[in-house]
């Protein structure tokens, strides 16, 4: 059975991370599990936490009132959820719901904080990283707002 | 064969401009607002090659061109899928079983079925781009053993606007053909992905180098996924889209689909993306 380390260092959000790093970073994680329809986290409660997925699938929603939610997004295996846990307040934006078994890495935010803020360059790396994630993220936030395949396809 | 690949198919003598009236044998709802009709072919029969076009004319109302959406091995029908977005394409989804509608074709390049064998295929597709690109999958399916692995990325408005979805299902469950599947939104019901269609690139291996991409979609859909594909290392020669512009006479004469230095109803529609990636982004054009 792999450990953590080695989970982490093999997960493509991870790729190219300096050794050191998975190590230091390993001591923030753990696995989680969660069956398909479970809420992993709500919107406006505290993201004391970000997702790394190994396996299964989780929908980004928000809610309405009088309907059903509306799944905003949806991340899979190899994908990242979560950047609240960056930036104050550290709340969630939005709801996040299994829609299959998912397992992922539950990464504590604020024992990444702390390490990246004791290593400007631990702290950049992981910066590059989420930014990348937050720029395809509001790229492809863009295309779908402009229901492409609405008019002529 | 074309310089990039493709065969390049003759066009018709003049005096084909005029259309051959025939039946309209089945007219069947796919969507809200797209049908796909099947007309008989006569004695002529329906002889395509994947990702041509025909010119199909509602008498007294106008002429438009629509991909050509069956196998190409059913010569005994033409098959359209079309949507209702103007007054021929209207007039031609309101038509019914008995009806006679004229066609002139087919015209047009084709995918690059042959040239692409022995290497992966990815087939991305957006929306009605599912309906010129099914001729190729057919193919490809038929020939299986002919390409390495295949893939087929479907992306749409919303659940109900999957087109062609039970044959999805079909596809989906061969053991030698990935079929991922995006929308742009949904509700909790909807088990798939949720995103943009490019997004799914990431969710199907093949080797960059012996890859042949065909997409089909909405020009901004298209330009991003070439971009992203050559992006990952598939050669831009190998990336080919199915491009449109108001074709009007459909065999080179009138101009209207000119495209850089192309006639789009002639060297088109299908062309590769290194031939046209600086055309996409001119925006005059």
């Amino acid at each position: 059975m792999k450990d953590l380390s080695e989970i982490i260092a093999s997960h493509p959000f991870f790729s190219g991370l300096d050794s050191n790093y998975v190590d230091l970073i390993t001591g923030c994680a753990r696995n989680v599990k969660f069956s398909a329809g479970d809420v992993i986290a709500r919107e406006g409660q505290p993201s004391t936490e970000f997702y790394v997925l190994r396996h299964g699938r989780v929908a980004v929603e928000i809610n309405a009132p009088a309907r059903a939610p509306l799944v905003l997004r949806t991340a899979s295996e190899g994908e990242v959820v979560g950047w609240s846990w960056i930036f104050p307040p550290h709340r969630w934006q939005f709801d996040i719901s299994a829609v299959t078994l998912v397992r992922a890495l539950a990464f504590d935010g604020k024992c990444l904080r702390a390490k990246c803020d004791a290593d400007p360059k631990l702290g950049y790396d992981m910066m590059r990283r989420f930014a990348q994630v937050a720029a395809s993220q509001l790229q492809a936030t863009r295309l779908q707002l402009l229901d492409l395949y609405g008019g002529r396809g | 064969m074309g310089a990039e690949g493709n065969v390049l198919v003759s066009v018709p003598p003049k005096e084909h401009m005029a259309p051959l009236p025939v039946r309209v044998l089945k007219s069947h709802r796919e969507l809200a607002d797209t049908w796909t009709l099947e007309l008989d072919s006569g004695p002529l029969g329906a002889k395509f090659a994947p990702g041509q076009f025909n010119m199909l004319y509602v008498f007294g109302v106008g002429e438009i061109p629509v991909s050509i959406s069956g196998d190409p091995l059913n010569t005994s029908r033409w098959i359209h899928t079309i949507r209702s977005v103007g007054l021929a394409s209207a007039a031609l989804c309101a038509t019914k079983s008995g009806e006679m509608v004229g066609v002139r074709g087919p015209y047009g390049t084709c995918w690059p079925m042959e040239a692409a064998e022995g290497n992966d295929l990815l087939f991305v597709c957006g929306g009605l781009g599912l309906a010129p690109l099914r001729p190729a999958i057919l193919t490809a399916l038929r020939l299986r053993e002919r390409y390495g692995r295949i893939a087929v990325l479907v992306g749409a408005r919303e659940p109900t606007a999957l087109l062609f979805e039970k044959e999805l299902h079909v596809w989906r469950g061969r053991f030698d053909v990935q079929v991922e599947v995006t929308v742009d939104s949904a509700g909790r019901g909807w088990f798939g992905e949720v995103g943009w269609v490019t997004r799914l690139i990431d969710h199907v291996r093949f080797d960059t180098d012996f890859t042949y991409a065909m997409v089909c979609g909405p020009e901004i859909m298209m330009r991003l996924a070439a971009r992203d594909l050559v992006e990952r290392g598939v050669a831009a020669e190998n990336v080919f889209l199915s491009l449109e512009r108001n074709m009007k006479c459909a065999i080179a004469l009138c101009g209207h689909c000119q495209y850089g230095t192309t006639l789009l109803c002639r060297d088109g529609a299908v062309l590769p993306y290194s031939r046209v990636a600086s055309w996409l982004g001119i925006r005059e054009l």
